[in-house]
């Protein structure tokens, strides 16, 4: 059987944006989600012997993160003990750990726009995973970050027209890939 | 106009960065060209589902300094 194997030199390119917006949905706070992801990559350096391969190497460093996420939520919570907020069951016939069930779940927020943004953006990630490493990133600091033509030819050494064949290119594949369920 | 250049014009229009007469030259391509209609209306929706997702991406800077810490950790 296929066993997927982990290459942590590739984790910043590959997965960093995926994990920010994973966790600003759930901190809402840059400089926080920043800290956390970077935990997150030091701790699945130690814990490496553990990847068994089942999962992909992207589920396998969610997981790591959403316990971490949890420990920030936890030392959150525990500043507040004066105001006498427990984030937990009140009630002794509801089992279980409320923070954990809060993460674990996917579809946890009231917002009906947040559920969209969250699952149009993990199909955005999943169609930009297709792509070569180098065009994702030209794209995505083209189309998120609005960076000008000028600034990224320089910081990957490409001239305009370079730039505008990747551009065609990854506009063209995102199209197809997002075609069936967001046009 | 060729069907090149036109897809080419509309994606930079896509980031503001298409002259009035590329705009202009675009526009008269897609008076006859379906194909290029097509790619345009299929265009400005991937735009539209980028700005509706809202999402971000971490900068340069500190994708650097990651991998720098991972580096440093991996050859520990």
């Amino acid at each position: 059987m296929f066993k997927n194997q982990l290459k942590p030199n590739l984790w910043v390119d590959k997965y960093s944006d995926y994990l920010f917006n994973f966790t600003i949905i759930k901190v809402n706070d840059s400089e926080i989600a920043k800290d956390l992801i970077s935990e997150t990559f030091l701790a699945g350096l130690k814990s490496k012997d553990n990847f068994k391969g089942e999962a992909s190497e992207r589920t396998w460093l969610t997981s790591i993160l959403k316990r971490k996420i949890i420990d920030h939520y936890r030392k959150i919570n525990s500043n507040k003990v004066k105001a006498e907020v427990r984030i937990t069951y009140s009630d002794e016939e509801s089992e279980g750990d409320w923070l954990e069930e809060q993460l674990s779940d996917p579809y946890d927020k009231n917002a009906e726009d947040l559920i969209l943004n969250t699952e149009l953006g993990t199909a955005i990630h999943n169609c930009l995973d297709n792509l070569n490493e180098k065009h994702a990133l030209i794209f995505k600091m083209k189309t998120i970050d609005n960076f000008d033509t000028e600034t990224i030819c320089k910081e990957f050494d490409i001239s305009p027209s370079n730039l505008w064949v990747i551009i065609h290119r990854v506009r063209k594949t995102m199209i197809d890939c997002l075609n069936q369920n967001w046009f | 106009m060729k069907c090149e250049d036109a897809g080419q014009v509309c994606d930079k229009n896509q980031y503001k960065e298409a002259s009035f007469w590329e705009k202009l030259k675009l526009k008269v391509h897609l008076l006859y060209c379906r194909t290029c209609r097509e790619y345009t209306k299929k265009n400005d929706k991937l735009s539209i589902v980028f700005k509706k997702s809202n999402l971000k991406i971490m900068s340069l800077h500190d994708k650097k300094n990651l991998k720098e810490q991972i580096r440093q950790e991996i050859t520990k």
